[in-house]
């Protein structure tokens, strides 16, 4: 998907791509400007900084407008109402498609934006790129999935670390009858961003073809009733825990001991070191278990962009902004060892300042080195739907509740896409499903 | 019939219309500027919103197409809509087993508080009143905290005893459970209305109950009771009120057990649900008048038979 912005089929994308030129850029980032930049992450004042150093005469105005769905209720808001919006903001992977679909979002591509696909790993750059080519953000922090676990809990019961799917099942059995209390991990029935990248892993791809006015959905797919029914089964038996995550019983879990695993992204060991402190030492990290033995496929979950707003007065600085913060050396080094963000870049990843960091918590492992690997094997074909939101809201409803409840959650994979399917058509698209 | 006009002569002069009009219309005047602050701020605060919310209710916003008129398309919809009627049939329970457990505790001890022969009356008036100052978020959290199946309190008791623990955020006892919480942060709230209430009753009529031998019970159900039935509605009706507008308890307790609480669970969290994760504001704005005509129908049906009971 990067490579295919110089092809010629088609008016519109070749017209979208003609270049500005570096005078035009030059003479922009020369003038005095004021840009606002909308973000949650704390402490971005420091990149930030460094970019108002290289220019001058740019000045950025930088608002935290909330987290995740807060941050999205204004900047919709904004947007609808013609004012008051930002001209860059922080913009999740997995929204990337419900704010393009609204034309809200500036195509990158005449700003130069392709001249850094070489620089970020494959499937982030194929994260960011549109149906025909165009570019709609620069990644800014990722999560691949990787596996978090309790060294001490397997070692007490003298159980191998599991590498396949098969492994982690038969795993979860012995645990929990040697300790009834333990249990291999929790599937939370409310985390359909969680479900999503399990379902990236098996290869199953539900909102793939869709664009523009058409819906594409397919959750009901082989690879999709392969991972529902497979955690169905463990929740059923009794050997893997439904609670909800983050919250407070979610918390306690961690810190007594009742699970053994997390499954979760590049940006869950900081977090969990500081959730969990009084596991500290025990956890080590490893990559997910596989479908295949001897397979190497992992998924992402989380992790943003910086997005320029396509009715930004000045879309060269933004654009510049946007390219400067995620991909200068400096900025984005600042990031992945001061704000723990999982960096998209190839040259931080392997930045022995960055991979070698030994974390106490996991018992001085490298933790950012297994995951700089594990980034490497996430694969690139996953779409997100142009509503996600309703997406999750939708599987906490369904498949979530079959978990929780240990209902059949095939049949909740049914009742996941008809809800979506309607959804769809109320909303206007034209809805296919195989 | 003001005196200026019974003093005019029956054909009415010129002269006689001058002087009573601008009298007439000073007093209009300084009465409006007197309830100016409230209605400016009734206007734009509720009037202004209620009829943007019913203007956009007759309209459809969608993803693909932008927005067109479609009058009453929503209100058909939602009366066919199977989730907004679960909804609503569920508070309605909800009010069902909570309101009258609440409302008679309430009675009870805003009775025995002004009967007098407690001790402490303000320790006790204010230990029974402090849980409503008790933001809802916090009081939610709280009990949350205390349902918790494997590390709350209950649950921690019920492994010492080695019973089984009720499965406070399960299925079965949600609503209980939910009922549990209103009614803990209510009582007090509604015993400090009726108390007010009582302190208000001549104490006449007492005395004159007293010389007609009644008792204490007997003074409580037969003067008390009666002479404070219209603080009673009230409490009543903002008690059809809150409960069909549950959204703070369902809406917090629904992240400790998503599959229990979905996002339909109550009509006010379905209605913010659709506003702000389904993007269907529309939609939004048409149930939540269903919703309030709901409601002013079920506190209009208790007023009634309250008010048909008292004449008979």
């Amino acid at each position: 998907m990067a490579a295919c912005g110089g092809d010629d089929d088609g008016e519109t994308s070749e017209s979208e791509t003609e270049s500005i030129s570096q005078a035009d850029i030059d003479e922009a980032m020369q003038t005095p400007t004021e840009i606002t930049f909308w973000t949650w992450v704390p402490d971005i004042e420091k990149e930030v900084a460094l970019f108002e150093e290289a220019y001058p005469e740019i000045s950025v105005n930088v608002v935290n407008a909330g987290q995740g769905a807060d941050h999205y209720a204004k900047l919709r808001t904004a947007l609808e109402a013609g004012e008051g919006a930002p001209d860059v903001a922080q913009i999740e992977f997995q929204m990337i498609p419900t704010f393009s679909i609204t034309e809200n979002l500036l195509d990158l591509r005449p700003y130069g934006a392709e001249e850094l696909a070489d620089q970020f790993v494959d499937w982030t750059w194929a994260q960011v790129s549109g149906q025909n080519g165009e570019v709609w953000a620069i990644p800014q922090d990722t999560g691949p999935m990787g596996m978090l676990y309790r060294e001490d809990i397997f070692e007490e019961h003298d159980i191998e670390v599991p590498e396949t799917w098969d492994d982690f099942a038969e795993a979860a059995r012995e645990l929990n009858e040697a300790d009834p209390d333990v249990f291999i991990t929790n599937v939370a029935p409310n985390q359909g961003a969680w479900f999503s990248a399990m379902l990236w892993q098996a290869g199953a791809n539900p909102f793939a073809g869709s664009e523009g006015e058409r819906f594409s959905v397919d959750l009901n797919s082989e690879q999709a009733q392969q991972v529902a029914s497979y955690w169905g089964d463990l929740v059923s038996e009794g050997v893997v825990s439904t609670d909800a995550d983050f919250t407070d019983q979610w918390y306690q879990a961690f810190n007594q001991d009742k699970y053994a695993t997390w499954l979760t992204a590049a940006w869950g060991p900081v977090f969990l070191a500081s959730a969990a402190e009084s596991t500290s030492g025990n956890w080590r990290a490893a990559p997910l278990p596989q479908w295949e033995e001897g397979e190497q496929i992992s998924a992402n979950w989380g992790g943003s962009t910086s997005a320029v707003m396509s009715s930004a007065q000045n879309p060269i600085v933004a654009a510049e902004f946007a390219k400067f913060l995620n991909a200068d050396t400096e900025s984005a080094m600042t990031m992945a060892t001061e704000q723990f963000l999982f960096p998209p870049l190839t040259s931080v990843l392997s930045d022995p300042e960055f991979a070698e960091q030994e974390l106490e918590f996991y018992g001085g492992q490298r933790v950012n080195e297994v995951f700089a690997e594990i980034s490497n094997t996430v694969t690139n074909e996953f779409q997100w739907s142009p509503f996600q939101d309703q997406v999750y809201a939708d599987f906490t409803d369904t498949v979530g509740k079959a978990f929780a409840d240990q209902t059949d959650p095939v049949a909740a994979l049914d009742e996941w896409q008809s809800r979506l399917t309607s959804y769809a058509e109320n909303q206007g698209f034209t809805v296919e499903s195989p | 019939m003001t005196p200026t006009a019974t003093q005019a002569p029956p054909a009415g002069t010129m002269g006689g219309r001058l002087r009573q009009h601008p009298h007439t219309s000073r007093h209009a005047f300084t009465g409006y500027l007197f309830v100016a602050p409230f209605m400016i701020v009734f206007v734009a605060m509720l009037l202004v919103p209620l009829g943007y919310a019913a203007y956009l209710s007759l309209f459809r916003e969608q993803l693909i197409g932008g927005t067109v008129f479609v009058g009453l398309d929503n209100y058909v919809r939602a009366l066919s809509d199977q989730q907004l009627l679960s909804g609503i049939f569920r508070v309605a329970r909800f009010f069902l087993i909570q309101v009258p457990l609440m409302l008679t505790l309430a009675l009870c001890f805003a009775l025995a508080l002004d009967s007098g022969m407690l001790r402490l009356t303000r320790v006790v008036r204010l230990g029974i009143f402090i849980p409503y100052a008790v933001p809802s978020v916090v009081a939610a959290l709280m009990w949350g905290y205390l349902y918790g199946p494997d590390f709350g309190p209950f649950a921690q008791l019920a492994e010492e005893i080695g019973t089984a623990v009720p499965s406070f955020l399960g299925s079965n006892l949600m609503l209980f459970s939910l009922a549990n919480v209103v009614f803990w942060e209510f009582t007090g709230y509604n015993m400090i209305i009726l108390y007010a209430a009582l302190r208000a009753v001549p104490s006449e009529l007492y005395e004159a109950a007293a010389v007609d031998g009644a008792g204490a019970w007997r003074t409580a159900w037969s003067v008390k009771i009666p002479s404070i039935r219209p603080a009673l509605l009230l409490t009543l009706i903002f008690s059809v009120i809150g409960s069909f507008q549950l959204f703070n308890e369902p809406n917090l307790l629904q992240q400790l057990a998503p599959n229990v609480i979905d996002n339909a669970y109550t009509p006010n969290l379905y209605a913010y649900n659709l506003a702000f994760v389904s993007q269907e504001l529309n939609y939004a704005a048409a149930v939540s008048f269903i919703l309030g005509l709901v409601i002013l129908v079920a506190s209009y049906a208790f007023m009634y038979i309250a008010t048909r009971r008292s004449r008979s």
